[in-house]
């Protein structure tokens, strides 16, 4: 591991596998991720902890890092000695915790280049193993982190109980630690409001659903991400199973929800993708909000075949960039409200408009 | 619609899902994002609730019974049973073992089971990592040693937490 620091200003410009749009049924599943709550046996929970205590946990976990075989594929970021824009950067990235962002003292993150893996030192509990995945695929994060664990806990004696199994500090983690989450964009139950109805019943079946960057809110793009909250008496393939299950009958309810607009108003649809996506190619100030919120629109159209000039992997990537940070370390200056939203439109006016070409990796 | 926090007009609407039954919100802009990055993180939502059930511990007990569960305190990290009906956070693993009678009923209503079914440490089948544990309080007892110039006390830790690394 090369403890050099991240080169976070090249970050700004590149994005993770996470936004690939690859991977199965990746027009409707963003993402697939699992987490991993994992402490140190001999050291008070981060709420006991003195200054000392997480200094000494996160060399701890650092070494154990170092030595292992992960060393080779992950960098080290001292998270308490970045900038506030670059700690908010790498929450909008996915990468931190906006908690693990905001605490305080000794931590850090371990991260490969792909953003693929991040292991977050004294979040919430001392350690927070998290692989995400383009579209729906669990199993590879499962056998991804599963792998990790077993390396890390060969150097590391993890708090375990054999009735309880894995000690966290909060109890609603304990067991197996495990925290198993599908982002999905699901516009057309939004649109025809169906979306109540799909978080009752996950409910019932003891999941959570919550929004990208926030809780189950429409203006952020209509992202809704899917996890467990129970993660003690059941198996971490029996956690998987529960969430993998239920994830395609959601998707066939979102299909569902997008033939009913066509057929009932094919132009409707139509033209509020394609003002949509004028106002993104034009607009010369715009809000965080409103570009969450048309991009939703634009990325259901290429779905559905009613845009066909741009492609998914670009939009996904527009959804990050665009948030407040991402806009502030691709122009390297700090801007205000006022100047963000002038950047952002300026940001998707050169994306957007054809002339400037549609290659994600170009920016 | 006007926002439920101030007088701007409300455009956010929130779904809050992580309480019993679904409930709405409308707040501005900026109400709502001071709303969303309070309850932002996924596990914000799931702490508050071992926060609300283990203030629920509290229904049926006497103020007496009570009293006296709050002031139970942990002997490794000192955190008294009051403390994480508060903050719904644990002081130490040796927690779970100190206050089991207690956090019992909290387990089984989180969820629903209290039994791990899941991955063990590949290291040793059957790890209890509560002797590892005890490192926390010996290391604060010699700390304490030292400190009264008690060195033969001091000393006798340190040989305990020795015994204890060399065997972990
Ligand atoms: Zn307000
Ligand atoms: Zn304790």
């Amino acid at each position: 591991m090369s403890d050099k620091k991240l080169e976070l200003d090249y970050l700004a410009h590149t994005s993770g596998e996470w936004l690939r749009g690859a991977g199965p049924q990746a027009d409707i599943v963003m993402s697939s991720r699992i987490r991993l709550a994992r402490n140190l046996a001999d050291f008070p929970f981060i709420s006991r902890a003195s200054e000392p205590d997480r200094t000494e946990i996160e060399k701890t976990l650092h070494d154990a890092i170092l030595q292992s075989e992960l060393a080779g594929r992950l960098g080290y970021l001292d998270v308490s000695r970045l900038e506030g824009l670059d700690r908010q950067f790498l929450v909008e990235r996915q990468l931190i915790s906006r908690e693990h962002a905001d605490s305080q003292g000794a931590r850090g993150v371990a991260l490969d280049e792909e953003e693929r893996v991040s292991l977050m030192i004294n979040e919430e509990d001392h350690l927070r193993i998290q692989c995400m995945h383009s579209g729906l695929d669990l199993e590879r994060a499962w056998d991804e982190i599963n792998h990790i664990d077993d390396v890390l806990a060969e150097r590391i004696a993890f708090a375990f109980n054999p009735r309880l199994g894995f000690l966290t500090a909060c109890p609603t983690n304990v067991g197996t630690g495990m925290r198993v989450s599908v982002m999905l964009h699901l516009p057309a139950l939004v649109i025809t409001r169906q979306i109540e109805k799909v978080f009752r019943s996950l409910q019932k079946i003891n999941l959570a659903v919550r929004g990208l960057y926030g809780e189950g809110s429409q203006a952020m793009g209509d992202f809704y991400q899917i996890s467990n909250q129970i993660t003690l008496g059941r198996s971490e393939p029996d956690l998987i199973k529960q969430v993998g299950d239920v994830v395609p009958v959601i998707i066939d309810y979102e299909r569902k929800a997008r033939d009913v607009l066509i057929k009932e108003g094919q132009q409707n649809l139509h033209d509020r993708v394609s003002r949509a996506y004028g106002i993104l190619r034009n607009a010369q100030t715009i809000s965080s909000e409103e570009t969450m919120h048309l991009l939703s629109s634009v990325r259901m159209g290429v779905n559905l075949g009613l845009i066909q000039d741009i492609e998914i992997p670009m939009i996904n990537q527009l959804f990050i960039h665009t948030q407040p940070a991402h806009l502030q370390k691709l122009r390297g200056v700090e801007l205000d409200t006022a100047d963000r939203n002038i950047e952002r439109a300026r940001y998707l006016r050169r994306h957007l408009n054809r002339e400037d070409g549609n290659d994600a990796s170009k920016n | 619609m006007k926002c439920q926090k101030c007088e701007r007009p409300a455009t956010f609407h929130i779904t809050e899902l992580t309480g019993g039954k679904p409930e709405e919100l409308h707040l501005c802009e900026e109400c709502a994002r001071e709303y969303l990055t309070q309850s932002d993180s996924p596990d914000t939502g799931a702490a508050n609730l071992a926060g609300a059930l283990a203030q629920q511990l509290a229904v049926g007990q006497t103020a007496q019974e009570l009293a006296r569960l709050d002031q139970q305190a942990c002997p490794v990290c000192g955190i008294t049973f009051f403390e994480f009906r508060n903050k719904g956070r644990l002081g130490c693993p040796h927690d779970y073992v100190c206050f089991q009678k207690e956090l019992e009923p909290l387990l089984a209503n989180i969820h629903g089971e209290t039994t791990h079914v899941g991955k063990r440490p590949k290291q040793n089948a059957a790890a209890d990592t509560d002797q590892l544990t005890q490192l926390v309080r010996l290391r604060r007892e010699m700390k304490e040693a030292i400190a009264a110039e008690d060195y033969e006390q001091a000393s006798k830790l340190r040989d305990e937490i020795k015994q204890i690394k060399d065997a972990g």
